[in-house]
């Protein structure tokens, strides 16, 4: 692996794009084994139900703007079940409020970041050739498509979709219609698929980087991304263990979370009781909240790839934003119960659950204060993907310090299930980790596909997009504080408290609206630029990482014409005396040190060779 | 240099698995290869779905007002014949990778094939249990502890059946490799015996737990 025998491979012309050719389209396409492909299949069916998750919602927010009045349009298609007249039964809109949670994190999100760009960029980045186990790849990304296709089929069953809230808390989700139990057979198949992707990060991350990408050398972005694997890998295992309770209680009669003397409409259930309704919660929360970090940890990663590239600077403080997403991994398993306050579970279980709270805020502060001190004296090229990037760190900002009031048990007390809460999360999830998410699209598209997206169209789906999605979010601070309930499928019109806030209702539902017209842009976008795009050669960015510097866009089997060798970390930017202004990972050292680290490299090099043998 | 002449060899019609380095060979600064890896990561998962098993028996039964003693509804000398079973099927796969190791593949069928019977003993032990209990109208509504009982086995016996599933495949149509690739056919049996040794493992957990205590 020394430099005379790396000229001696490119001698022999490894072609990397004829084994390809060779497939038919179905072991190509469909069945691929290529990490490339499987990301990019992960990554448009992830949108496809992100779009399909967000069209839930804008029903939604009609029944909250003009609640009892007809949905124009589509109305008369919903069916008799669910909106007779076009008007939306509440049973109705319970279903679509849990259906929307359960798509936008387990079918839209996670599939996206992780499955997506986790599969797309991790291997290239590294260095690696494909994914460690690449007919793993294939199955974890089949059995995802099939939990999703068991959560949509679960709106054609008798009663309809899962209506318990996307939390499903027992006794109501034990007690709930049939597809309540779809649900649960769509989770163990959501949970099977990214267990088999975890194995498979982990093990490409540990196992196939390339020579010389060390632990500190590795971009953020594969950290976050190995993180995210470790918390999928051990957290989601309990919410299996949990569905498979569930399940028993729903089909074969247990009572694992059902209490005695449990009444149900009037008639005492026939279970023998005995059961903790606590336990569902904790073990639901054991893994939810770590599917917080999985949510927006990715998106972190993406944001730091991004920041340097257009601020042509390194990151600020790699090696405490790595500390940091290690240790932000390690606490998010014991966290849990903060969501738990209002549960009676007992002052000295809210104390220390607090406490882990407002410890885990630091790190998350670490990571955005960084990213914002890596922008001072930056000069910003503000493409797309920077805009998105930069405007993920003040949402992502408002998203987190709201979150410090709800992980207060006392503060909690008043929050607690109210629109507050809702607006919350939502400041995380959508301006912050979607944001991130598209970011990501604008920036890797080039490479996944060779050509560039076009920026006016872009620059439109931006200001669009970030205009609405404040709209839609920030009155939920307002009637949260005003004691709003998150649940009430009428948006509250029945109650005093909540009448001087109604016009917010309709103020939401048009920017909803707005902000699903503006994705248009996107979606023109997106097809127009695969076909029509301006053509990019390999480096789109005139960035350092080896996705871009060591193989072609887009990248052919076995990504690289020759295996990567790494001299130097990931943000080399405007570097003193360098010839141009970002040093690709790959570039051998030509400074003052480079006999030094010449030899160095040789002594470890021999030692790695002898050890082969 | 052995990495490079794989994708060398890639420009022909090799398997996917050809171009990943470290799918036979060990990675010198991790000591480990990837399948390694990939089952003990594997196992740290099965571990946590078991563990949250395990945590939700003591929940429930720490909360609950009377709790059975195990041996008084369960079939503590058919639940100990299960033990040696299993102990003695981790024995004999034991013995199936070490036979690979000295090169001696009849010897590997052989105990491969042991293992194989022996977790059919298993799950036919197994079921004369279960059948035993529905002929006593015990079901898992019966009660709490039936109900973990049952859920707890049942997925340990899913499990048993996922191993006898892979150690077939091994024992089997999987053995061909034995000619063309013979230290990574060692290392997927090495990988399955830790599974089984796993599937072992919880056996040996919910035994005392379920019957005993």
């Amino acid at each position: 692996m020394d430099h005379p025998s790396t000229v001696h491979h490119v001698d022999h012309g490894h072609k990397p794009h004829e084994h390809a050719h060779d497939l038919p389209f179905w072991r190509k396409y469909i069945f691929s084994v290529d990490h490339k492909v499987i990301g990019i299949q992960y990554a448009i069916t992830a949108l496809l139900f992100l779009f399909f998750g967000f069209s839930l919602m804008m029903l939604m927010r009609w029944q909250l703007a003009y609640p009892g009045q007809p949905i124009p349009l589509i109305g008369n298609l919903l069916g008799m079940a669910n909106a007779p007249g076009g008007i939306m039964l509440p049973e109705f809109y319970n279903q679509l409020g849990a259906m929307h949670g359960t798509i936008m994190v387990f079918l839209g999100v996670v599939p996206l970041a992780v499955g997506g760009f986790g599969n797309f960029v991790v291997p290239l980045q590294t260095g690696a050739p494909d994914m460690a186990f690449p007919r793993l790849n294939m199955a974890s990304y089949w059995v995802f498509f099939i939990g999703g296709v068991v959560m949509l089929a679960s709106f054609f069953v008798p009663g309809g979709a899962a209506n318990s809230g996307w939390t499903s808390y027992v006794p109501l989700a034990a007690i709930a219609t049939t597809g309540q139990t779809w649900w649960l057979f769509g989770m163990v198949f959501l949970i099977t698929s990214s267990l088999l992707g975890s194995v498979n990060f982990i093990t490409t991350i540990v196992q196939l980087r390339a020579p010389g990408m060390t632990w500190l050398r590795l971009p953020f972005f594969v950290w976050a991304q190995l993180v995210t694997a470790f918390l999928l890998l051990l957290a989601f295992p309990p919410l299996e263990a949990a569905a498979v309770l569930q399940v028993m209680d729903r089909v074969a009669g247990t009572s694992f979370f059902l209490p005695s003397g449990l009444v149900v409409s009037g008639q005492a259930l026939t279970n023998t009781g005995g059961g903790s309704p606590l336990l569902w919660q904790h073990l639901f929360w054991f893994l939810a909240h770590p599917e917080v970090y999985v949510l927006i940890l990715p998106a972190m990663g993406i944001v730091a790839e991004i920041l340097p590239n257009v601020i042509r600077k390194p990151l600020w403080g790699y090696r405490f934003l790595v500390y940091s997403i290690v240790f932000l991994g390690f606490m998010s398993f014991v966290v849990w119960a903060h969501h738990m306050f209002m549960t009676g579970m007992g002052t000295t279980m809210s104390a220390f659950f607090q406490t882990t709270t407002m410890i885990i805020s630091i790190p998350s502060v670490v990571i955005l204060s960084a990213f914002f001190v890596s922008l001072y004296g930056g000069s910003i090229r503000f493409t797309t993907p920077a805009l998105f990037a930069i405007a993920f760190l003040p949402m992502f900002g408002i998203g987190g310090l709201t979150g410090l009031p709800l992980g207060l048990a006392a503060t909690d007390i008043h929050l607690h299930d109210t629109y507050y809460v809702i607006g919350h999360f939502h400041y995380v999830v959508a301006p912050g980790t979607i944001f991130a998410l598209f970011a990501g699209i604008y920036y890797w598209f080039p490479k996944a596909t060779g050509r560039q997206m076009n920026r006016v169209l872009g620059v439109l789906h931006f200001w669009g997009s970030f205009i609405c999605i404040n709209l839609v979010f920030f009155p939920m601070f307002i009637q949260g504080l005003a004691g709003i309930n998150r649940r009430l499928y009428d948006g509250g019109i029945q109650y005093q408290h909540a009448a001087p806030l109604q016009h917010w209702n309709v103020i939401q539902g048009w920017a909803a609206w707005g902000l699903g017209a503006f994705q248009i842009f996107f979606i023109i976008n997106f097809f127009w630029s695969m076909k029509r795009g301006r053509p990019v050669t390999a480096n789109a960015w005139d960035a350092t990482t080896l996705e871009w510097v060591a193989a072609p866009s887009p990248p052919g089997h076995g990504n690289f014409p020759t295996p990567p060798r790494v001299y130097r970390g990931p943000y080399e930017y405007s570097v003193p005396g360098a010839p141009t202004d970002f040093t690709p990972q790959n570039q051998p050292d030509t400074g003052p040190n480079a006999v030094r680290d010449f030899h160095a490299e040789t002594l470890a090099h021999d030692k790695f060779k002898l050890l082969e043998k | 240099m052995q990495r490079k002449a794989q994708i060398g060899r890639a420009e022909t019609t090799t398997p996917m698995e050809e171009i990943i380095p470290y799918t036979v060979e060990t990675r010198p600064d991790t000591g480990l290869n990837n399948v390694k890896l990939g089952i003990w990561l594997f196992l740290a998962s099965e571990v946590m779905l078991f563990g949250a098993l395990f945590s939700s028996y003591i929940i429930l039964r720490t909360g609950a007002d009377t709790w059975p003693l195990g041996a008084t509804i369960l079939n503590v000398p058919l639940a100990t014949l299960n033990t040696v079973v299993l102990i003695a099927s981790s024995v004999t796969m034991v013995m199936s990778w070490a036979s690979l190791k000295m090169d001696d593949v009849s010897k590997y069928r052989l105990y491969m094939g042991a293992t194989v019977a022996l977790a059919f003993v298993f799950l036919i032990v197994k079921y004369f249990e279960y059948t035993a209990k529905f002929e006593h109208g015990l079901w898992p509504r019966t009660s709490t502890f039936l109900a973990i009982y049952f859920t707890m086995t049942g997925l340990h016996g899913l499990h048993v059946v996922g191993g006898i599933i892979v150690n077939t495949f091994l024992l089997l149509p999987g053995a061909k490799m034995w000619k063309t690739q013979r230290e990574r056919f060692t290392n997927r049996v090495e990988a399955a015996g830790l599974y089984w040794h796993f599937v072992d493992l919880v056996w040996i957990f919910l035994f005392p737990v379920l019957y005993l205590l």
